[in-house]
């Protein structure tokens, strides 16, 4: 994951820019660029989550709750407020990352799984008040009128806008991640990944780094939300619950955890399985993805990103 | 020999550790002079590496203090004293094996650069600048211990001998003022063990003050300025290499005594 080819990343550019002219063309796919809208917002939450749980070793299981945040930010401030959602979306994120520094700080100067636990009760309050505050909220039924997002006057008011709006967020987070996983940053996340001895031994300050990719990885998820909250102009609590928190780190298991490739093409399938593929399996969709994680476990523990390097091993033998 | 200033530059003042009922060190006082080069020694299971581990902050001592140029040390994190200016290797190599060589010693300098998230992330010019410097002072270090060649290599597929000259030079890129050395001679030919000594005494005619627990006598008889001898947790002796040699109870300690 520490070199980034140019030409992959001008191949995935191309790909994305032409995706929506292409199944315009296609009538049994014209819809998939409106999918495709959720797959950025996803990738956007799976790219953070990958540098958590592929370099400091870290899971979060409230990823959901952050994503929230975001959102609900967004809502509350533009609905009830009026004010310009632009704002809004920093200072959902702004209130991420404080959260995310009072969630994980205390765990993440301990070692071990600490973070999932704090995590998980984390995204279980976060999400009963949603539900609860309804004044603030609206409860269970959620919020409607949720303004659409412009720019100098020009609306994102079709889906094909929107689409290049958010892909265009996943390029820049994308570009900025590759460059934190280059730099002295990253090097220090990779040390602590293979040897904490060793790392914090050089200096490094090992529970600064968790923190640290903790607080992006939520700041991440917060504008993802708000991106969502702008798009759909409804949002409800269910979307914000503890599966999706889950389907989150299915994502980043199928893809493969210690690529950035893996958080993008894992973030991609699963959004299309859940929109589109799965709608055969109805209530079983859930059994689904419980196989998925069990086999990608078992056989591709680094994702499909390390098949073709499976696949290579095979021909050497 | 440059040690003139009669200075400690580490003083360790009965230091206990005890892991449960086992007691790794009592009562353990020693001194390092700056600018020596100083070994310990001793049977295995004499507490030398726990000692090296109190020293770097891996674990705090039960009892007793850790002085480093006059301050105490004993409670610090490790990446604390790290930046304090004390820097180690282990005993079985910890490379970051997924990293080039390069790499490895730009991590070593982590305590002497701090980049933020948003400079690293945006690559504004004071970060690419702050990167070139380390990527130079990193291959003057390479240079220095002679794996510049090998800058681009996988830091695992060095051969053992060049990993633990790697270790070094990793330890050396933080520029600290005492080195902990943990066995660098292990497993390494005669040919590999003379590239280290000559290594770590060049290392010391820098003025960097070297703390050496080995078990190859040979080396340490050549390099030691002085040495010190723990056997279950306790300095048995503490002098130059000649008066350890003729030491009885050190012999004692490995021999057996009849």
């Amino acid at each position: 994951m520490s070199r980034i080819g140019k030409i992959p990343t001008t191949v995935f550019a191309l790909f994305i820019i032409a995706f929506p002219w292409v199944a315009h063309k296609i009538p049994s796919i014209e819809h998939y660029a409106d999918i495709m809208i959720f797959a950025g917002i996803y990738c956007l939450m799976t790219m953070g989550l990958s540098l958590l749980m592929g370099y400091a070793g870290q899971i979060s299981i409230g990823h959901a709750a952050f994503y929230g945040i975001g959102a609900y930010t967004s809502a509350i401030l533009t609905v009830q407020f009026g004010l310009n959602p632009w704002p809004c979306i920093i200072v959902g994120m702004v209130i991420s990352a404080v959260v995310a520094v009072v969630v994980g700080a205390p765990s993440l100067k301990l070692r071990g799984h600490y973070l999932a636990m704090a995590t998980l009760a984390f995204g279980i309050i976060v999400y009963i008040i949603f539900n609860e505050e309804a004044a603030w909220t609206g409860g269970p039924d959620g919020m409607t009128g949720i303004p659409g997002l412009s720019l100098f006057g020009f609306e994102f008011d079709s889906v094909e806008k929107y689409y290049y709006l958010v892909w265009g967020f996943v390029f820049a987070v994308f570009i900025f991640t590759v460059n934190i996983i280059q730099s002295g940053i990253g090097r220090a996340l990779r040390a602590i990944h293979v040897s904490e001895p060793a790392a914090s031994a050089m200096g490094v300050d090992i529970s600064r780094f968790k923190i640290m990719v903790f607080v992006y990885s939520a700041v991440l998820a917060s504008l993802a939300g708000s991106l969502y909250a702008h798009y759909l102009n409804f949002i409800n609590p269910s979307t914000f619950d503890l599966f999706f928190s889950i389907k989150l780190l299915i994502m980043i298991a199928l893809g493969g955890m210690y690529n950035i490739w893996g958080a993008i093409i894992g973030a991609v399938l699963i959004t299309f399985l859940s929109y589109e593929w799965l709608h055969y399996f109805e209530e079983y969709e859930v059994i689904v993805y419980g196989a998925i994680l069990l086999l990608v476990t078992i056989f591709f523990p680094k994702g499909l990103v390390g098949v073709p390097g499976i696949v290579k091993g095979w021909f050497r033998e | 020999m440059n040690f003139v200033e009669e200075e400690n530059i580490l003083e360790l003042n009965r230091v206990v550790m005890a892991f449960g009922g086992l007691m790794a060190l009592s009562n353990l006082s020693f001194q390092v002079k700056r600018g020596m080069i100083k070994a310990i020694i001793g049977p295995n299971g004499a507490g030398k590496t726990t000692l090296f581990n109190i020293i770097t902050g891996s674990f705090p001592p039960t009892e007793g203090s850790v002085m480093f140029k006059g301050l105490p040390i004993e409670h610090l994190k490790a990446h604390k004293i790290a930046k304090r200016g004390i820097s180690r290797t282990f005993q079985t190599v910890e490379l970051f094996g997924n990293m080039t060589v390069l790499e490895n010693v730009m991590l070593g300098c982590h305590t002497r650069v701090r980049s933020s998230f948003l400079s690293s992330g945006f690559q504004l010019p004071q970060f690419r600048r702050k990167e070139a410097q380390v990527k130079d002072s990193a291959m003057k270090i390479l240079k220095f211990i002679g794996l510049v060649d090998k800058f681009n290599d996988p830091a695992d597929s060095l051969p053992l001998g060049e990993q633990k000259i790697l270790e070094i030079g990793r330890a050396l890129a933080s520029e600290p003022e005492l080195i902990c050395l943990d066995e660098p001679a292990a497993g390494l030919n005669e040919t590999e063990t003379y590239v280290a000594s000559s290594l770590i005494r060049a290392i010391n005619a820098k003025g960097v003050t070297v703390l050496l627990v080995e078990h190859d006598m040979k080396v340490i008889m050549n390099i030691s300025d002085e040495i010190a001898v723990l056997n279950y947790g306790q300095k048995i002796a503490e002098g130059s290499p000649q008066e350890i040699q003729n030491n009885r109870r050190v012999i004692e300690a490995y021999l057996g005594s009849e």
